[in-house]
């Protein structure tokens, strides 16, 4: 089949009425019973590394994303859970991965998307190119919208060249500060702090690397594989200012905080967040808008923390 | 109408409502070649006064429309179906600095440059840097979701906004997005980015700030034929290289520009492409070799690196005159702006060149190359008779063969009112569809900045319970 007629497929599953679920990786949220399960199609149609740009269906995972990309010396910024994370429900979930502070979250990667309307049709927002302001950027909406105005069909994503070399290092937070070590270094990949420890990860030229490991006391002993591994409970989104805070409510070491983001990652569930009055109006305006019949991906707003 | 000014005198000042016939004519325009008509022109001061404008203006039935520094350039800030325009320029505070955290707060008015310059001390700036950004308005970047040549490597304003408080058309304020993490819900701030005033008025804007880079060099590369600028500049993103800008200038900017600059742009050339990396030293070093060694490869006649900040200031003072340098050529111009893929740039030129001599108009090009961004401008002289209809007709078959090459109708303007009837060239009913739904939910009554972006519900008929069109609108 060629691009379209998965496409019309897809648009053919979900149907013009009735609840679906678009499943991706379930790697946040089971499908549950009642909806009627659909699936994005998956693979890669092109990769253009002198545009900067790659086209794929939503049900491709990260992990074939990457690897494709990988051999044309690019990559695409979305966080991969597991190997069953897809590229639509990365996007959907829209959690940014841990170098989101240079790269980005899922938002800022996704060009256009092809998606399927209430009224069972297809429909394009965005646009192919790495700029674009023509009309309203619903790409925004989608990424962040768990599938619930639109289960997302195929994507043109951008790329960006696998930097020349990328370390981390780790060393005891009372040898170097995450948040001197954020106000110090210039673009890091990712700060990170679990109350003991600090990790640094920087991408670049390799002498600037080493150097910009050096200007805050670190080298070659504190070279780490990796991040650490980060607590998979919940999420919580505090203002720069409060991560201190919010980290010291943990045991040491229970959570991990990026800095320069403010997001902490910690064991437990967070508590879902009620939206402000105003702000919740507007979205369910918005959803109502998109899907009156409220058919896509019904009842994930709790497993996605938004109180109502 | 005057019960409504009174009420708007008493909301905000006498003196900052406007309804003189002079003050009314300046505010029916904006830096496009469109013009329309305001009913009043308002200087709000804060948020609360700005939910009075709209409040009154939709209560008395009037559409609103808010306005920066008036300097887009597709009519976005033309004022259509007799708005309360809002303008916004008298809020210009800078509100909170954050050099810690990297973000400020700013009032809308507060222009792009102005809020770098506030910024500077603390090795920060804003990164979106249009050619406007002396006069334009952060207000007007996040209506517009403005770029400029930095946003090849930075990323547009979408990417520069954390959080933003919007008065929505029904008058509530509400606050979009937030200064950490990632909040909850769907991004109402990014998709408010970009709305070109018809999804509500912005009151304040968190900004990220971007850390000045270590590092930065600047070259300057000159060309005997257009096509091998075009081929180095797909080349160099080919070779895994960002730089933070690649800006072309063809021969008529070039002899428009350099004896108004004197920066030694050679007058010789078919183009000259600006580019500049910048960063960390070693990586900065590496990418100034890596473009030396493409340009040569791929036909530069010359490749320089600028010798100081001086030269570098020179260069680029050329590249952000050259709309204003036209002036010496002729007295209007028309400036397009699309997005066509960086592999079709050559193409698309020729073809831009073509027809602008089949319509017997001067075209120069200068423009975003590192992003496909197009920017053919159409100078012409308005007395002559037929050369504004030759403008316009050029200037849309550019706009067709753009999309038509797998491009876009905006790359940086926005659609306003100028392309808002092109719109079914880049999206089907369905895609229209979707979006004038999305709009209603901001705007269900259709008073926010109508007649805008979307070909659908333009009619000012549809616009509240206007009982007719006012003298001297043009739509």
């Amino acid at each position: 089949m060629d691009l379209n007629d998965r496409l019309m497929a897809f648009a053919g599953d979900v149907g013009p009425g009735g609840p679906v679920w678009c499943a991706g990786g379930g790697t946040h949220a089971p499908v549950p019973t009642g909806p009627r399960e659909v699936r994005a199609p998956a693979g890669i149609t092109w990769l253009a590394a002198e545009e900067m740009t790659c086209r794929c269906g939503a049900g491709t995972t990260v992990a074939e994303l990457r690897a494709a990309t990988a051999a044309v010396g690019m990559r695409v910024h979305l966080p991969m859970v597991s190997d069953a994370t897809t590229v639509g429900g990365a996007i959907a979930v829209g959690h940014g991965s841990i170098t989101q502070l240079l790269h980005g979250p899922p938002r800022e990667a996704l060009l256009q998307a092809t998606v399927v309307t209430s009224a069972g049709q297809l429909a394009t927002v965005g646009g192919p190119t790495v700029k674009n302001v023509t009309g309203y950027d619903l790409c925004r909406l989608l990424a962040g919208s768990w599938g619930t105005v639109g289960p997302i069909a195929d994507v043109i994503l951008r790329m960006k060249p696998v930097p020349a070399c990328e370390r981390w290092y780790a060393t005891a937070s009372d040898r170097l500060d995450p948040f001197d070590a954020f106000a110090r270094l210039y673009r890091p990949a990712a700060v990170l702090w679990d109350g003991v420890n600090t990790w640094i990860g920087l991408e670049g030229h390799p002498d600037d690397v080493a150097e910009q490991a050096a200007a805050v006391g670190l080298g070659l002993g504190d070279e780490v594989d990796g991040p650490p591994p980060i607590p998979a409970g919940g999420r919580v989104s505090v203002a720069p200012a409060a991560v201190r805070a919010q980290l010291e409510q943990f045991p040491a070491g229970d959570a991990v905080a990026e800095i320069g983001v403010g997001v902490v990652h910690q064991q437990a569930a967070a508590a879902p967040v009620p939206l402000p009055p105003g702000v919740a109006l507007l979205q369910r305006r918005i959803k109502e808008a998109l899907d009156p019949s409220g058919r896509f991906n019904p009842g994930v707003e709790a497993v996605a923390g938004w109180a109502s | 109408m005057d019960q409504l000014v009174a009420e708007l005198r008493s909301a905000l000042s006498a003196d900052r409502v406007r309804v003189e016939s002079l003050e009314l004519a300046l505010y029916a325009k904006d830096a496009s070649t469109l013009h329309g008509g305001a009913a009043i022109v308002c200087f709000p001061l804060d948020t609360a006064e700005v939910q009075a404008c709209v409040r009154l203006a939709v209560a008395h039935g009037h559409p609103f429309m808010p306005r920066g520094s008036g300097t887009g350039l597709a009519g976005g800030a033309v004022p259509l179906c007799a708005p309360v325009v809002i303008a916004t320029t008298k809020m210009d505070r800078v509100l909170e600095v954050s050099p810690e955290h990297r973000y400020a707060w700013v009032q809308p008015g507060v222009l792009n440059l102005d809020l770098s310059r506030a910024v500077a001390r603390h090795g920060l700036h804003f990164a979106p840097d249009p050619s406007s950004q002396q006069s334009c308005s952060i207000g007007g970047n996040v209506a517009n979701n403005s770029g400029g040549p930095h946003c090849l490597a930075y990323g547009v304003t979408s990417s520069h906004v954390l959080a933003v408080e919007v008065v929505l058309p029904d008058a509530t304020v509400v606050e979009l997005g937030a200064i950490g993490g990632d909040p909850g819900g769907f991004d109402l701030r990014g998709a408010f980015v970009g709305g070109e005033g018809t999804l509500g008025v912005a009151t304040r804007i968190a900004v990220r700030l971007t850390q000045n880079p270590p590092a930065v060099r600047t070259l300057l590369l000159d060309f005997e034929r257009l096509a091998d600028g075009a081929v180095t500049v797909s080349a160099i993103i080919a070779a895994g290289l960002v730089p933070a800008a690649i800006e072309m200038m063809d021969a008529n900017t070039i002899k428009a520009v350099e004896p108004f600059v004197g920066a030694g742009l050679p007058l010789d050339a078919a183009a000259v492409l600006l580019v500049e990396v910048d960063g960390l030293p070693h990586a900065v070093d590496a990418a100034v070799a890596t473009v030396q060694e493409i340009g040569e490869r791929c036909g530069a006649r010359t490749v320089q690196v600028a010798r100081d900040d001086t030269e570098r200031a020179a260069w680029w003072k050329a590249r952000k005159s050259a709309f204003g340098a036209v002036a010496r050529l002729q007295p209007d111009y028309y400036l397009h702006d699309t997005v066509v893929p960086r592999a079709r740039l050559v193409e698309v030129l020729e073809q831009v060149c073509e027809i602008a001599a089949r319509h017997e108009v001067m075209v120069l090009n200068v423009f975003h190359a590192g992003d496909g961004n197009l920017h053919p401008l159409l100078a012409y002289d308005a007395r002559v008779p037929g050369a504004v209809e030759r403008v316009h007709a050029a200037g849309e078959e550019i706009v067709r063969a753009s999309v038509a090459a797998g491009g876009v109708l905006s790359g940086e303007h926005g659609i306003g009112l100028e392309k808002r009837d092109l719109m079914p060239l880049q999206f089907s009913e369905v895609d229209l569809e979707l979006q004038d739904r999305f709009r209603r939910a901001w705007d269900p009554l259709g008073v926010a900045n109508p007649g805008k972006v979307l070909p659908r519900g333009a009619s000012c008929a549809e616009v509240m319970s206007l009982g007719r069109v006012p003298e001297g609108v043009w739509i």
